[in-house]
């Protein structure tokens, strides 16, 4: 192994309390965030009342959303789909209960235009409710599992930063989605799962470089022994990160311009998770690793002394 | 000296490969199910009502009649259905690339309450007699299939086939066996017609004191499966009335599926590309490999007959994402070999062999993820694990095993030594150790 082929030797760990401050302050900001503004609920988690338009014709989805913006001011519905044979029903949901009036000045203007009274229904987020819930149970429960299993391949530290790392992709990208009020549908919950895949994948990849480098250590002595492997290894893995990133930000990204309107949030969720992602394997992770295995290490000093009786000879 | 038949082989396999694939590509990527938010399906909305009269339907009741219907939809195969309640009373079920409509409204809409009654319709025995999982399919010496039912108290069964005896003579000394019996059906009525409503009516001969009771009511193979899965499910704890039945559109909208195809193709275009330019030969094997991946992660979900959804697409970009992560690992591992001195051979020996512990340990941990997703997770949450699971083992086969076997090809081959340019490692770039 050679350290001098490339130049570019970056001190990662030097810099590690201002990315222990940036998280720790974008994490007190996210949460006050997600109190204050909150989240930009779609139709799968707030409830709504759902206009069943009846056509002659085969409707398109441009055609039922130009007929509401026509019916009165403010009806932007938050989703559309069509049914029917041949499309000539449309189910516009909007977040939000309609009011009465809303509803006759809906009705009036659907059936002086298509000669059929529209009915309105309210609709439940129970269902998706139930499912984001799930989906955050099934990550913890898989949480415990990635450090059961870190623990026996790796050691326990590994595992609680990766959890931590994982944590910070999933609690960032909900926090960027307060900033921008994109709106938060089931599409949404997918692209979280799919960071926290992508960040368990990114981490260990680095954690296990560590490993790696920290078997060929003889004695671990000081916090420049240790910070030094972790030096070595973040640079030793940094093209791969940013190459096996960069491809994913590409698929992403395709998805993200070209992969039509409804799906643009769901990419968007994506492409803010893979750099969170990046960024906690290198910046956050690691650095948690380090600051734990260093105190580890020094407790593991003072302990054999006060702990172990046939060991009270002073260690010279 | 150069082994030329190594890289004859590799041409081969290269070859044959991309014949397999453009011959059955179009067909693989047709038979794959989509689901209801990339294409649509067909929905029926229900009224609900309780099941005994006077009670009161509750969010609770509202919550276990769409969980119950979930899992009936899985015995139709159909995954990721959506299930929504509207409303005070009622239930809009959605089903993407059902085909046989009918079979779906009957599994769905059935209270799946069975009675064993007499021929004045006077009920017997009912369906909490039955014990719970204990209906299979079995069949007959004349391989006719037949419903097996468990009963909890084989007593119980006894004394209603006694009674039966004592009470009835000939030809009306039979047990009728309804499912869904309602208020205003008759045994009498539905005995002349064609196809009756309830399910048999055996003559009782003799006391059965039996645990295990069989239903012959000429059945169909499916019916017979279809009336043991739907009382192994378990009733329903409302009735529920069809409104109306539909056909829906794709949730995401019309063009969101040719455009998420397009996009995917540019996006996988980027990603080859870019390997190509950034790896160079190796990069040319990542290429082959990953449009195996591809190929063969789309065949496997053919096979498993699953149904395509967005959250699926995204595990599958995931997917495809640690395939390329995979090649990346062993690429980069192959070049600090090579830079720290090694021969190209030792330098590829050394670093597929490195980075495949890197490698399992990071796609176990993200399959253990993905399988407890599974375990714990419901519709959305379970396709997506569902696709991750068979991209992470299939990225796995092609990226390590692939890339190695191809570059292997090339590599013993000798026809790089001393060629570290190939691989996108400059001379300089070499300590000589």
């Amino acid at each position: 192994m050679n350290l001098n082929h490339s130049k570019r030797f970056i001190p990662f760990v030097k810099h590690r309390n201002k990315f222990f401050i940036f998280s720790a302050v974008f994490t007190l900001v996210g949460i006050i965030l997600l109190f204050t503004v909150g989240l930009n609920l779609g139709i799968d988690f707030q409830s709504g009342s759902k206009v069943e338009v009846l056509a002659e014709d085969t409707l398109t989805e441009d055609q039922v959303a130009e007929d509401f913006s026509q019916a009165g001011s403010g009806y932007e519905p938050d989703e559309i789909t069509l049914a029917g044979d041949n499309n000539e029903m449309a189910y516009a949901s909007f977040v939000g209960t309609l009011s009465q009036e809303e509803i006759a000045e809906i009705q009036t203007y659907f059936n002086e235009n298509y000669g059929q009274e529209p009915s309105v229904s309210t609709v439940s987020p129970q269902v998706g409710q139930e499912l984001a819930q799930n989906a955050l149970i099934s990550v913890l429960i898989a949480s415990v599992g990635i450090i059961l299993y870190v623990t026996i391949r790796f050691e326990f530290w590994y595992g609680a930063a990766s959890i931590v790392a994982l944590l910070h992709d999933a609690f960032f990208i909900i926090v960027v989605f307060s900033i921008v009020q994109f709106e938060v549908n089931v599409p949404f919950i997918a692209a979280v799962l799919t960071i926290v895949g992508y960040s368990i994948n990114d981490t260990i990849v680095t954690f296990d470089r560590i490993r790696e480098n920290m078997s060929y250590e003889e004695e671990i002595t000081s916090f420049d022994d240790l910070a030094r492997v972790v030096d070595l290894s973040l640079n030793q893995t940094l093209v791969r990160s940013i190459n096996t990133v960069l491809t994913v930000v590409f698929a992403a990204a395709a998805i993200f311009f070209l992969g039509g309107e409804a799906i643009r949030s769901f990419s968007f969720a994506l492409l803010i998770g893979l750099v969170a992602g990046t960024y906690s394997s290198l910046f956050l992770a690691s650095q948690l690793w380090l600051s734990w295995k260093w105190k580890s290490i020094q407790r593991g000093w003072n302990k054999p002394k006060e702990e172990d009786p046939e060991d009270l000879e002073p260690e010279v | 000296m150069v082994k030329k038949w190594r890289i004859v082989t590799f041409f081969v396999i290269v070859l044959a490969l991309a014949g397999v694939i453009s011959q059955t590509v179009m067909n693989t990527a047709k038979g794959i199910n989509l689901g209801l938010d990339l294409q649509g399906g067909f929905e029926i909305l229900y009224e609900v009502s309780p099941a005994e009269e006077g009670e009161e339907l509750t969010d609770e009741t509202m919550q276990a009649t769409v969980s119950a219907l979930n899992q009936r939809v899985n015995v139709l195969g159909v995954s990721e259905p959506n299930i929504s309640i509207e409303g005070e009373n009622r239930i809009r079920v959605q089903l993407a690339g059902v085909e046989d409509q009918q079979t779906a409204r009957d599994l769905l809409a059935t209270e799946a309450d069975l009675s064993f009654r007499d021929v004045d319709d006077k009920e017997r025995l009912s369906g909490d007699a039955l014990e719970e999982n204990g209906a299979s399919v079995g069949f007959t010496r004349a391989n006719e299939p037949i419903v097996t039912l468990s009963l909890k108290d084989p007593n119980e069964f006894g004394e209603v086939t006694e009674n039966i005896i004592s009470e009835y003579n000939q030809p009306n000394n039979r047990l009728v066996i309804w499912l869904d019996y309602e208020e205003g059906d008759s045994f009498s009525e539905e005995v002349q017609k064609e196809d009756p409503k309830y399910l048999s009516a055996p003559m009782v001969n003799q006391p059965l004191y039996e645990r295990d009771i069989q239903i012959e009511g000429d059945f169909e193979i499916q019916e017979a499966e279809f009336l043991a899965e739907v009382l192994n499910s378990g009733s329903l704890p409302v009735e529920m009335e069809e409104i109306y039945s539909n056909a829906v559109g794709a949730s995401l909208g019309e063009e969101a599926m040719d455009n998420t195809i397009f996009a995917g193709f540019i996006g996988i275009a980027m990603i080859l590309a870019y390997m190509m330019v950034y790896y160079r030969f190796m990069g040319v094997i990542a290429a082959v490999t990953l449009s195996a991946y591809i190929y063969i992660v789309l065949l496997i979900f053919n096979w498993m007959e699953g149904v395509l959804t967005l959250p699926g697409i995204a595990a599958l970009i995931l997917g495809v994402g640690m395939a390329v992560d995979a090649n990346i690992i062993t690429y980069e591992r192959v070049k600090e070999e090579i830079r720290s001195g090694k021969t190209i051979l030792s330098a590829f020996k050394a670093g597929s062999r490195r980075s495949l512990s890197t490698i399992l340990d990071a796609n176990i941990t993200t399959i253990l993820a993905a399988g407890v997703l599974f375990y714990y997770g419901t519709s959305s949450v379970q396709g997506f694990a569902v696709m991750l699971i068979v991209s992470i083992l299939t990225s796995f086969l092609t990226a390590v095993y692939g890339s190695r076997l191809l570059l292997g090809l090339w590599v013993s081959s000798r026809i790089f030594n001393k060629k570290p340019r190939v691989f996108g490692v400059k001379e300089k770039e070499i300590h000589e150790s």
